[in-house]
């Protein structure tokens, strides 16, 4: 009934092309841009912004990083948590050198830097392809996390190579540190996160995106019609690299304030990620989200709903946590095997028809 | 699903009881790699608090309450269970976890609640001029290398020079502390030493001990926790490495450390902040009104264990900070600054250790503020594997302050000028 093309007349080709054709989303998308930007800084607490929001908005940015190299271009990755912590090391090196620099800045070189590294790790993609490129990133992974804790300089010759995050402004509000308030953090990261989806959305729905998914579909096909693997799969990982580097700096910098990297940006880091991109949906950015989302904030419910709310031991709760998790994870993915973006595809179709299906 | 979330954390907050209580955050973990060490130290703590309440009504007639967090020595679910529980008036936190300590150091500092890292977290934070709401008396990671190299000076008529020492530790910041201090004591005692990293979560130490068996070293410390522990003990005993010349941390000497390895393990040493053993007036009490009442935390199969002192020796010590502040302030719901200041002027003599029920359980010594890391003495202990049982074979053995202090005030100074804090004492 609201959710029709009909009545909505587009008179210029921007307006044919855009990212939301239909009224309804694009009210829907300023409506959420409204609420995060307007009402959610003015409500939040540490609690929601620490274990909840923060969270949520990093690794969304991590699985749009991610999203673009696996979803969109095919190339698998297992070295995401290895990649983040490029970006985690390079920020706490370049604001520990040059503290006068703004944060802000910092954290976009950051990303820069990763790219650099993701690209150098991705020319194996050019010879293998699949699991075997999965490996090699794989090593990627063990690698970098192996460098950070071997070479002092990178943690600045600290005794426990330990690296803490010293306090930082952006316009005179403090955005790292502990005495920051959640309402900064927050909206620090929410601006991140809307460039990083804004840019991803366009970049994949433009000819480079084109690019990467023929590359992902066939790429001797894809060879043949003229697209430039070498270009298409290494700019696949720069930018990827670029996004997630964004991430593993917001993650060290803003969230936690102090990382090891063994147990911040271990394996189990890179299989998460790719846990919510494998949920959310493959070449979706809101899949993106939709995983993030349902990573990061279902063990944190399921903790207040069964400690918080009944009462339960601690561990009991904790095992069943693992329990509900692994099986609505099994449940969505037999229910849909393309990821929560999929299930919201599959309703907006649904939705055009309401309230007269055929 | 935001909506029922908030409606939760709402139905919290509405149903938590308002009557005056000392809540004592436990950031346990009953999961994951490291919860053979977490259970018991979370059920000793416990008990001990459920010992006060029946017992003694509480702490100067306020109930305990301890307020558990599962974080599974995992640092994020560490910081959320830190925003979820400081909230409610949270006295001391005592994450048992590396990692966590230095999330919540900063942190806690900041919200001017203490943090009690005992024998374990950053180790200058036994600089109070400059960490002032984190504690880690009575011992801290660079007194126990110190207290083995001693140990070793004894067992070697005074002199290790020309010896190997080899240092096989868990690859994190947990692990890696004590290699400055034991490169330190080298240069002083004139001995090797091999440093050898094993990665989480130290399942896999076939190369590592390769390497000890070609290199054959005099002597091996280790500095491991979890899983690791066991890993390693059996592997010393697969290549024959005579056990009594190897020396594990305090967390590196639980039962659940030596038990896989059998009759192997016979000989193993490691060192101790505390007692051991049930020999202890105290163990009569937690049977009497923990235990037959029902009321023993998880399990209850860990009483007595070597973690469940340690988390019963946290929770005393706790316990006397909150007297400390109740006396200092002359209220007895005291807040968490207060508590600091109760932790500040802990005085730990054998009157109050015998009073507790722990005679000789523990160093006897006086925290201030230029010293947040008690005295720096700890035992050793060796393992009978027949008896099965952890014997002390020394006396409180006290660290190297020449080596260790100047290593404190550098590293303490580093942090002050990243951290941008003025040391000193008000």
């Amino acid at each position: 009934m609201f959710y029709r093309e009909a009545g909505d007349f587009k008179t210029s080709y921007a307006k044919d092309s855009q990212t939301f054709p239909i009224k309804f989303d694009r009210w829907r998308y300023y409506l959420v841009l409204a609420v995060a930007f307007l009402v959610i800084p003015f409500i939040i607490n540490d609690y929601w912004a620490n274990a909840v929001f923060l969270p949520f908005l990093i690794y969304a940015i991590a699985a749009i990083g991610l999203n673009i190299l696996t979803g969109y271009a095919g190339q698998v990755s297992l070295g995401t948590g290895g990649f983040m912590a490029v970006g985690a090391y390079a920020t706490y090196k370049l604001t520990t050198a040059f503290p006068d620099i703004n944060i802000a800045i910092h954290i976009f070189l950051a990303g820069g830097i990763t790219a650099a590294v993701v690209t150098l790790f991705g020319l194996p993609s050019l010879r293998i392809k699949g699991f075997y490129l999965a490996v090699a990133t794989l090593a990627a992974q063990f690698f970098l996390v192996w460098l950070f804790n071997k070479v002092s300089w990178f943690y600045n010759y600290s005794a426990s190579g330990q690296i803490n995050m010293p306090e930082r402004e952006v316009f005179g509000v403090l955005v790292t540190g502990p005495n920051t308030q959640a309402w900064a953090t927050y909206l620090f990261c929410l601006v991140f996160v809307v460039f990083a989806g804004v840019v991803a959305r366009n970049m994949t729905r433009g000819s480079l995106g084109r690019r990467w998914m023929s590359i992902r579909d066939m790429d001797i096909a894809a060879e043949i019609i003229g697209v430039n693997p070498l270009t298409a799969k290494l700019s696949a990982f720069a930018i990827s690299g670029f996004f997630v580097g964004i991430s593993g700096a917001l993650f060290f910098s803003v969230y936690l304030g102090a990382v090891e990297v063994g147990e911040a940006f271990g394996i189990n880091k890179s299989f998460l990620v790719l846990f919510m991109i494998i949920i959310g949906g493959l070449g979706s950015i809101f899949g993106s989200f939709a995983g993030a989302a349902f990573m990061v904030l279902l063990p944190v419910l399921l903790k207040n709903v069964l400690v918080g709310g009944m009462g339960w031991d601690t561990a009991l709760a904790a095992h069943l946590e693992f329990v509900i998790v692994g099986a609505l994870i099994i449940i969505f993915l037999i229910a849909e095997p393309h990821g929560l973006a999929q299930l919201w595809r599959v309703a907006k179709e649904k939705l055009r028809l309401w309230p007269f299906p055929h | 699903m935001k909506k029922l979330a908030t409606a939760t954390v709402a139905a919290i907050m509405c149903g938590a009881p308002v009557m005056a209580d000392l809540v004592f955050p436990s950031l346990s973990y009953r999961t994951g790699p490291y919860a053979a060490g977490g259970i018991p130290f979370a059920d000793g703590y416990a008990d001990y608090m459920t010992l006060l309440n029946e017992r003694d009504g509480g702490i100067g007639g306020v109930m305990t309450r301890i307020l558990e967090c599962e974080t599974g020595y995992n640092t994020e679910k560490g910081v959320e269970c830190y925003e979820a529980t400081k909230g409610e008036g949270s006295l001391v936190y005592q994450p048992l976890s590396t990692g966590i300590t230095y999330q919540l150091i900063p942190r806690a500092t900041a919200d001017g609640i203490p943090l009690h890292t005992m024998g374990y977290g950053r180790t200058s934070a036994k600089n109070g001029a400059v960490f002032s709401n984190v504690f880690n008396y009575p011992a801290n990671y660079w007194d126990g290398a110190s207290i083995a190299v001693n140990h070793l000076l004894d067992e070697n008529s005074g002199s290790l020079s020309g010896k190997k020492i080899a240092l096989v530790y868990h690859n994190s910041a947990y692990g890696k502390e004590p290699i400055r201090t034991l490169e330190g004591l080298s240069e002083k005692h004139g001995f090797d030493l091999t440093t050898i990293a094993v990665d989480h979560p130290g399942q896999e130490q076939k190369s590592q001990w390769l390497q000890i068996r070609r290199e054959r070293p005099d002597y091996v410390l280790m500095w491991g926790w979890g899983v690791m522990n066991q890993v390693a003990i059996q592997e010393a005993a697969n290549i024959r490495f005579p056990m009594e010349n190897f020396i594990g941390v305090w967390w590196s000497g639980s039962e659940n450390d030596v038990l896989p390895a059998g009759q192997a393990a016979n000989g193993y040493k490691s060192l101790n902040l505390h007692g051991t053993g049930k020999d202890y007036p105290i163990y009569a009490d937690i049977q009497k009104y923990v235990i037959d009442a029902g009321k023993a935390a998880g399990a209850g199969d860990q009483i007595g264990t070597v973690l469940y002192s340690r988390g019963m020796y946290a929770a005393m010590l706790a316990a006397e900070a909150v007297e400390k502040a109740q006396s200092i302030h002359g209220v007895m719901d005291i807040t968490p600054a207060q508590m600091r200041d109760g932790m500040e002027a802990l005085s730990i003599t054998n009157a109050i250790l015998a009073e507790n029920g722990m005679p000789g359980f523990g160093p006897e010594f006086d925290v201030s503020c230029e010293n947040h890391g008690g005295p720096g003495l700890g035992f050793v202990q060796q393992w009978d594997a027949s008896a099965k049982q952890w014997n002390l074979i020394t006396d409180l053995i006290a660290s190297d302050k020449d080596v260790i202090m100047p290593l404190v005030e550098a590293d303490s100074a580093a942090f002050a000028a990243e951290s941008g804090i003025t040391p000193g004492c008000s």
